[in-house]
Order: C-alpha cells, then structure tokens, then sequence
C-alpha cells in the first residue's frame, strides 16, 4: 500500500516541481472553464449576458484567493514560499550592498579561519596515525635524571632497548630507530649531495604494518652488522635522483662511499614515526648501519624506541614492566648516570604531535572568538536594520503576517550572509591550508592536511550554527513587541526602543570582551616573540654563513685523516678572498640544538658521591672558532696549535660554566676528566652561547676539534664575510668538490635564518593572534560607532529639546560619550576577567613572558579605551552640534 | 466566505469521491451533480471545489486528464484511482460506522 502510494504520488510530484508555470496555466484555464460554462447555463436560464457573468462569478468566490489555496494545495508550496523569502531576502541584502558586503566580509573571515584551523587540528592531531591498529602503538621513554636535569622521556640506548626487548612481557613487539646523514656519492651527470637517512630495526614496519611500494622490505636477516648494506629509497628520491626507474630495485648506490644494495621504495604518502621528517630521503637498517658497539651501550641516548601493546596491557602497566627492567640495570651501573632509572610510555600519536596541541587550540580558539565576534556584529547590524524597519514590520504584523513568517525572515537574512560567508570562506580557507603548508613544514603531519567531506561537513554545520545564532539573536528583538506598542512609539518618534538600545550594548559589550581577550593572548605571544627575538645568542649572527658537512667513515676511518681534511679545508676557506674568518664546530653552531653532553670530573675538586655527577654540552671547535662567530674570550687564551690528534690536553669552558663550577675560583690551570681526555688543562673562559633563543646559557665545555674522537666525522663550517655571505657558498662547494668529489655540503644558512627558522613557531602563533586580535578590534569599534550612531539619530529630538533648553553643547558631548563608552567600559571588565582565567593556557608558548603581565593589560586596556572613545567620538561630536530647530523639525 | 467548515470539508472530499467513482467527470459537472444530489443542503461556493480536487489528485486518490468536450472545447476530467477506491471503500465503511453511531446517540435523546 505505502510503497504504491509512493508509485503512484512521486511522478505527481516531480510534475509539480518541474511544471509549475504549466500547472499554473492549467489551473487558469480549468477555472476559467467553470466560470464560462456556469454563464452559458445561467444564459440558457434566460439571463442577460451581463448578469449571466456575474451571477457565476459570485457563486464561483473569490477566483483569486481560490487560485492561491489550490496553489498551496500542490507540493512544495512551502518551499516555493521559502523560495520567495530567500530572493526577498537577496534582494533587501542588495539593497544595502555596504552592509551586505561588510556583513558577508566579517563572515568569510571568521567562517574560513575556523575552517582551516579544524582541518590543521583534525588532520595534524585527531586523526589516527596511518598504520594497523594505531590505538596500541606507543613510543617508549628512557627517564634520565643527570647533573640535577630530570629527562622523564628522554630518548633511548641501544643496550637498554635490548634489555628491553628480551626481558618485557608487556609488549607484542618493538622497534628501534634513529637517523644518519649520508653522502650518496655522485653518478653519472648526477653531483653528490648530503641526504638525511632514517635506520630502523628490520621489524618496524611489519610493527607498523607498512608495505613498500615496491621491492620488499628489510629482513632479519638485513638488519645485522654483518650483513650486506641495503637502502629503501624514499618516492620522492626515486622520483628526483633515478627517474623514477623500476629497474633500480636490486641495484647499488653508492652511501658514504660504501655500495648499498637498493631493495625497495616506499610509497608515496608513507610517514613512519620518529624517522620521517620531510627531510628524510632513504632508510638503512640500523643494527647494518650504525656501530655494533653504540648499539649495545647503556648510556648513549641516540634513539627513539617504538613499541605495539598486547592486547589488554594499559600503558602504565607496560611503563610499570619496562621500569623494573631499567631499575635493574640502572642498580648495576651506579657509577653511570647517564644511565636510566625509569622508563616511560605514551600514545605514538601524542609523542608524535603532543607539542603541537597547546598552540593550535589556542589558535582554534582566537578563531572561534573571532567567528563570534563576527556572529555578533552580523547581529547587531541585524538588530539595527530590524530597528529601521520597524514600522513596517508593526505595518506587515497588524495586516496579519504572521510573527513565524517575519522571525523566518530574519533567519533566511541572517542565513544567506552566512552561506555567502561560508562560501568565500571556504576559498579562503583553501587558500590558507596551502600557505600553512608551505610555511610550517615543522608541524608533524602536515602533509596529511587535506579538505575532505568531514571538514566539508563542519563547514556546513559552522555556517547553519552562526546563520542560527546571528538570526536568533537578532529576533530576540522582534520578539514579544506590540505592533501597536512600535507603531504608536515610532509614529512619536521620541527616544524609544531602549529595549532595542540595551540588546545591542549587550552584544557590544560581549564583542568588547572578546576583543579583549583576544588583544591580549596576542600581546603576551608577541612580547615573548620579541623577546626571542632580542635575546641574543652570544655570538655574531649578521654576515655569517654556516654549512654542515660529513665526512664519510669508509674513507676517514683515522682521526688524524678527519682532523686534518678539516684544518686544510678551513685554510682553504679562508684563503678566499674576501672571507674574514672561518673555522669548524661539531656537533652543533649556538642555536642549533643540543648536541651532546656528557659528565667530568674537576681534579682539583673532591669526588662527588656514586651515582652523581656533572654534566655540561660540550662542542669541538677549531682553535679560530671563537673568533669567527664573535664568541668573546674572557680570560685565558684559546687552543694553542701543538694538540695531538685523537688527544687534547686542553678544554675552554663558558661563563657559566665557571661560574656554576668554580664559584669564588679561578678556573684557568685547573684540570678535568671527561670522556675520552683525562687530565686537560682549562686555558679559557669564553662567553656564553645559547643552545636555543629561547632557553637560557648552559654550561658549556670546548675542546680543540683536532683532538676529536673517531665518532665525529662531521661538523658544520662556519665562515663570516664584511658584507653579504651568502655569495661564498657556492665557491665554497667547489673548493670542497675540489678536495673529494664525493662530499657535499647541506642545511646552508646564515645565522640570522637558522635564528629564523627556530623562533618560526613562536612568530607564527604571535603574528596570527596579532592580525585576529586587530580584525576584532576592527569590528568592535564598528559596532560601537553604530549603536552610538544609532542611539543619537534616535535621540534627536531629546537633544534638540535640551540644547533648546539651554544644555551646553559640552555637556551633550559628555552625555553621549558616557552612553557610547558604557558597553566598552563593561566590555573591558568582562574581557580582563576572562583574559585572567583563560591566560594560563597559553603559559607552555611564553618564553620569559609571564601570563599575567601588568605591561601587557594595561597596554591592552589603554588601547581598547582609546579605540572605543574614537569610535564614539564622532557620532557624540554629531550630537552636541545638532542645530535644535533643525532637530524639532525633523519629526 | 467561500470555505467551507472543517466538517463539510471532511464530507466534501468523500463526496467528491463518491460522485467521481461513478463516472469520471470535469470541475463544473462535479459542481452540478453535486447541487443536485445533495440538494443544495451543502453551501459551498462553486469554486471551494477546486482546491479539495487538487489536495485529492496530489494525495493519489483521482487522476486528471484533459479532453475535449463539445463545440471545440476541453475540460479537465476527474476520475477515481485504484488508490481512490480503495480509500473510498474504508472511507465510506468509516462514514457508515459514525453515522450509524451517532444517529444512534441522537435518537436516544429523543427518547
């Protein structure tokens, strides 16, 4: 029955969509037909013609009103009446093209910044990592606790990753990772260049549950020292380096001079935890490819740990069973700190992305603020509108529209200049999903951003959200008001609708508060950017060029063949013309991020209890360091040229370090032992360097990088020039193809860039919240000189009497100023109450910025009252110079 | 003015259908017939006929279909569906059982 029903009405149906002016026609005609041969039946009553007419047509009824109520009997009537409300809608919109297109603006704006933000936060945080299972998968912590620093996950050892992995009982399975540069030498017309290499245990992607794309992946038995070197080459250096051949799977290429054999390439998209970053061109199994024994040390904290929980095993108590294991070592190797005593676990998606959340919600929430702003203006102009249109809608509802239809209204209104904003702001929203990828290609998981239907789907729900909200608040002043009540007021015309006044300076003052705590989440993220900025790193930045560089252990196995490719290589260096200084530092130039750092001993001091000890970073440099990149030499001198390869007898130590170390001592001829030198002399002090613009100087000790160990086999040149040094790179890279055709340089930069790079993030955030902050308080000025603009036409009258009355036009003005200034004033109280609880999120993005900065409220305060009196000031100013019998005459 | 009330329009509709199960007829005839079966007991204006033919034939009960008439003329016509009967038989049983009840109930007041 039902479905025949259906049959049978949904042709019927279609019809009375698509034929609707057919129908119309019809329907013409059937009446017509009626009437006709009603008059002919009255004529052969014997009627004249006339009254034959008109008799059928007063039988017949109202031939209008009947045509409208079968019209409304056929289907979609109703949707042809919201039909008709959009396009009056359209057209009332296009009417007033200046609100329209401000209205339409603020939308775009906040509708596509949400937008964008939902589907950073969405790809980059809430979408589950691309692998089998990924609720199981988590990434374990070494907990580290050396020289008084607690590392509760810090990053592990090859010994206790072993231990782990024979000993645990709460892990399915578990891999190790971790990275290398290689040099891939060059072939055929092809120049050698450095790539960034990932070295994975054979059983991470199986873990994982990967596939390459093509070949195979790595064995067990691959991933042994003994084994045959084998590489998985990334799609993109397949693509770039071997034109994307087939054919190169089982061939070799040559890595750090050493043939690889090429047994697979992964897929395009593949992202593997830990050794992926965008950088990342190749992987190499690690225990073939790092030292067997750096792989079995306890204290080395090289790698990243990645393990699969069993089924049922929570995370804590995997930590529980892992930490047993490392107690247990840790208590046999007391003499060691470096060593860990516990061990940590969390989700791989949170170890992966976790930095990220407080900045990017913080970032979705100012977006949010800003979208509310911008619901709220889209209100208030509303309001306003609905105000002017008073008397008609009185008019409309007195003639007996009815209030649903003129509530429909203002949400058809409202919602059209939400799909409009929705619509650009979409496109806006495109737009800036590709430009944040571009820009920040340091958050993880970027390149997984993509628009999809979800993302679509939140589009649609924000823009039907805010078209509800802006409607509903905007009605909220039509509704409950006596048409009679807004006639007779209106036709008055004296100061009426304080009720109307009041809901908009509530909005107002909303709007105010919002701006505010807006202004000064962006204050606070912009005097910690500048004071990033400003701290210096302790070093030259202007004019000096650094490059890495790696000397490949096949060919450089002595420490005296490595030590001595470096010093000729920076005499070369500095023998070109125009260059000031140049000199080599290993592993890292200040700012560059950690590096290493291991325990000493002072000689001259007692010995410190089992289990303690000091640690400081330590840096190998050239004896000319110093001087190159500006590093003051505070007391002593620098290395003197007599050090023997692979042993130093002298160390350099920073500021800080003397002053941690030997307080109320001179520390010069005093002696220390630390890995593999015992008993080196302290010949200087130097100046304090930055490891990281944004942590304070840690200690830091220096040894002469022709005593290095065999584990440095590469460094990073450091050249400074008079004027622009980027034009030595280029020459530089030939001089060094010149030495050994197979070596190239990577991660060229100037100071002022690598500087750049790193205080990216804290830029980023602070410049957003900067241009949301203004756009917001933009619109809240906006609203204000609107209702006050609002407020003095209607009180034209009042004012027209009191100037008449003999008020002073001073005393006008201030009137009108404390009416305007009202709703910014409780705005302000709001918004510093709001700013002061919600402030402590974003305390993890300050650097040396505390969340309740007295400078950064009033600033903000002061700002926003002079803002608001601007805005206020002209319509005030209007106000007092009313002409009172101009102002009587206009009613 | 040309509405009818809720009851008749509730009966109107029935006896549209009952009229239109006879034979398929045009607006105008229906009128008639309708005049002159009921006696000019209903006072519906002539054309209230329209919009309950229309709410019938979007509801699947009748079917139009133009064709011609005499002199050159066409006129739609109405007819009944398989629907309509069917609709018509429970509508008709439905009238019968009410009615029957509540001539029942009058007649007990007038005891």
């Amino acid at each position: 029955m039902r479905i025949e029903h259906w049959l049978y009405t949904i042709p019927l149906r279609l019809r009375s969509l698509l034929h609707r002016g057919r129908l119309d026609a019809e329907l013409d005609e059937e009446l017509r037909d009626h009437i006709d041969r009603q008059t002919e039946e009255n004529l052969a009553r014997g009627m004249d013609e006339e009254e034959a007419r008109l008799v059928a047509l007063r039988a017949f009824g109202n031939p209008l009103a009947l045509r409208e109520q079968t019209h409304n009997t056929w289907s979609w009537s109703s949707a042809e009446l919201l039909l008709n409300d959009v396009r009056m809608g359209a057209r009332t919109l296009l009417r007033s093209p200046g609100f329209a297109s401000i209205a339409i603006l603020v939308m775009a704006l906040g509708i596509g910044a949400n937008v964008a933000l939902f589907a950073i936060v969405r790809s980059v945080l809430l979408n589950p990592l691309p692998y089998v299972d990924p609720d199981r998968l988590v990434r374990l912590y070494e907990n580290v606790s050396v020289g008084g620093l607690n590392v509760p996950d810090g990053d592990s050892a090859g010994g206790m990753y072993a231990e782990w992995k024979e000993h645990n009982r709460t892990l399915a399975d578990m891999a190790i990772t971790g990275g290398t540069d290689y040099n891939l030498s060059s072939a055929g017309e092809q120049l050698p260049e450095v790539v960034h290499g990932g070295n994975f245990s054979w059983n991470l992607l199986p873990l994982l549950g990967v596939r390459p794309a093509l070949g195979r992946s790595f064995t067990a038995d691959d991933d042994k020292p003994s084994a045959n070197p084998t590489v998985l080459l990334s799609w993109g250096l397949w693509k770039r380096r071997f034109g994307g051949d087939p054919a190169i799977v089982n061939k070799s290429i040559l890595l750090d001079s050493v043939p690889h054999t090429v047994i697979g390439v992964m897929p395009p998209d593949s992202s593997l935890p830990s050794v992926s970053t965008p950088k990342t061109q190749l992987w190499t199994p690690i225990f073939e490819a790092k030292k067997t024994d750096l792989m079995k040390m306890l204290d080395e904290h090289e790698f990243e740990a990645i393990g699969r929980l069993k089924p049922g095993v929570t995370e804590a108590q995997a930590a529980a069973d892992l930490t047993l294991i490392t107690r247990r070592i840790h208590d046999r190797h007391l003499d060691d700190s470096y060593i860990a005593f516990a061990a940590n676990i969390r989700p791989l998606l949170d170890s992966t992305v976790g930095r990220m959340k407080t900045p990017l919600y913080v970032l979705l929430a100012a977006t949010g603020c800003v979208l509310l702003i911008a619901c709220l203006n889209v209100a208030n102009l509303l309001v306003a509108r609905a105000a002017a249109r008073r008397r008609e809608q009185a008019i409309r509802a007195a003639l007996g529209g009815s209030r649903l239809r003129l509530l429909r209204q203002h949400l058809i209104e409202s919602l059209l200049i939400c799909v409009a904003g929705g619509t650009f702001g979409s496109l806006l929203a495109v737009g800036v999903l590709r430009w944040f990828v571009t820009v920040r290609h340091d958050v993880p998981r970027a390149d997984s951003i993509v628009v999809d239907g979800i993302v679509a789907v939140f589009t649609l729900g924000l823009v039907t959200l805010c078209a509800a909200f802006a409607g509903a608040i905007s009605s909220l002043s039509i509704s409950g008001e006596q048409a009679l009540k807004a006639l007779r007021e209106s036709s008055r015309g004296q100061s009426a609708g304080v009720a109307r006044t009041r809901l908009r300076s509530v909005l107002l003052s909303l709007e105010v508060g919002l701006t505010v705590v807006l202004l000064i989440g962006a204050g606070l993220l912009l005097k910690s950017y500048a004071q990033l900025r400003s701290t210096s790193l302790g070093c030259l930045t202007r004019n000096v060029l650094k490059m890495d560089l790696s000397l490949p252990t096949a060919r450089y196995k002595e420490t005296s063949s490595i030590a001595n490719f470096f010093s000729s290589f920076v005499d070369r260096v500095h023998s070109l013309p125009g260059i000031q200084a140049a000199s080599v530092v290993y592993p890292a130039v200040p700012g560059d991020g950690e590096g290493t750092n291991d325990n000493f001993t002072i000689l001259e001091h007692p010995p410190l209890p089992l289990g303690k000890s000091d640690i400081a970073y330590n840096r190998w440099c050239g004896a000319g360091y110093f001087a190159a990149l500006g590093i003051p030499l505070l007391k002593g001198r620098s290395f003197s040229g007599s050090q023997r390869f692979g042993h130093s007898t002298e160390i350099v130590i920073s500021e800080s370090f003397a002053r941690q170390f030997f307080p109320g001592e001179d520390p010069i001829g005093k002696h220390m032992t630390t890995f593999n030198q015992t008993g080196s002399e302290i010949v200087g002090i130097v100046g304090d360097t930055r490891i990281d613009p944004g942590e304070p100087a840690r200690p830091m000790m220096y040894f002469p990088i022709l005593a290095a160990p065999d584990i440095v086999h590469s460094g990073a040149l450091v050249i400074r020039s008079s004027g622009d040094v980027t034009q030595f790179a280029i020459p530089v890279q030939r001089l060094l193809a010149g030495m050994d055709r197979s070596l190239a340089v990577s991660d060229v930069l100037t100071m002022d860039q690598l500087l750049d790079r790193n205080t990216l993030e804290a830029g980023f955030d602070a410049t957003l919240l900067v241009v949301f902050a203004g756009l917001s308080l933009v619109l809240a000025s906006v609203g204000l000189f609107g209702v006050l603009s609002y407020i003095v036409a209607q009180r034209t009258t009042e004012m027209g009497i009191r100037i008449a009355l003999g008020a002073r036009r001073a005393h006008v003005l201030r009137l009108m100023l404390v009416d305007g200034l009202r709703p910014a004033l409780f705005g302000l109280a709001l918004g510093l109450a709001a700013s002061a609880a919600t402030v402590k999120v974003i305390r993890t993005m300050l650097y040396g910025a505390r969340p309740f900065d007295p400078a950064v409220f009033a600033e903000v305060s002061t700002m926003l009252l002079v803002v608001a009196a601007l805005a206020c000031v002209l319509p005030a100013w209007r106000a007092s110079q009313l002409d009172p019998v101009q102002a009587l005459r206009t009613e | 003015m040309s509405k009818p009330s809720d009851l008749v329009q509730g009966t109107l509709d029935l006896l549209v259908l009952k009229i239109l199960a006879l034979q398929p007829l045009h607006g105008w005839a229906l009128g008639q017939r309708l005049k002159q079966i009921s006696r000019d007991v209903l006072q519906v204006s002539d054309g209230s006929l329209y919009p309950a033919l229309h709410k019938l034939e979007q509801q699947g009960w009748i079917r139009s279909e133009w064709k011609p008439t005499e002199n050159n003329r066409r006129a739609r016509f109405y007819s009944l569906t398989r629907l309509g009967r069917r609709h018509l038989e429970r509508e008709a049983a439905n009238w019968e059982r009410i009615s029957t009840a509540i001539s029942g109930v009058m007649r007990l007041t007038e005891v």
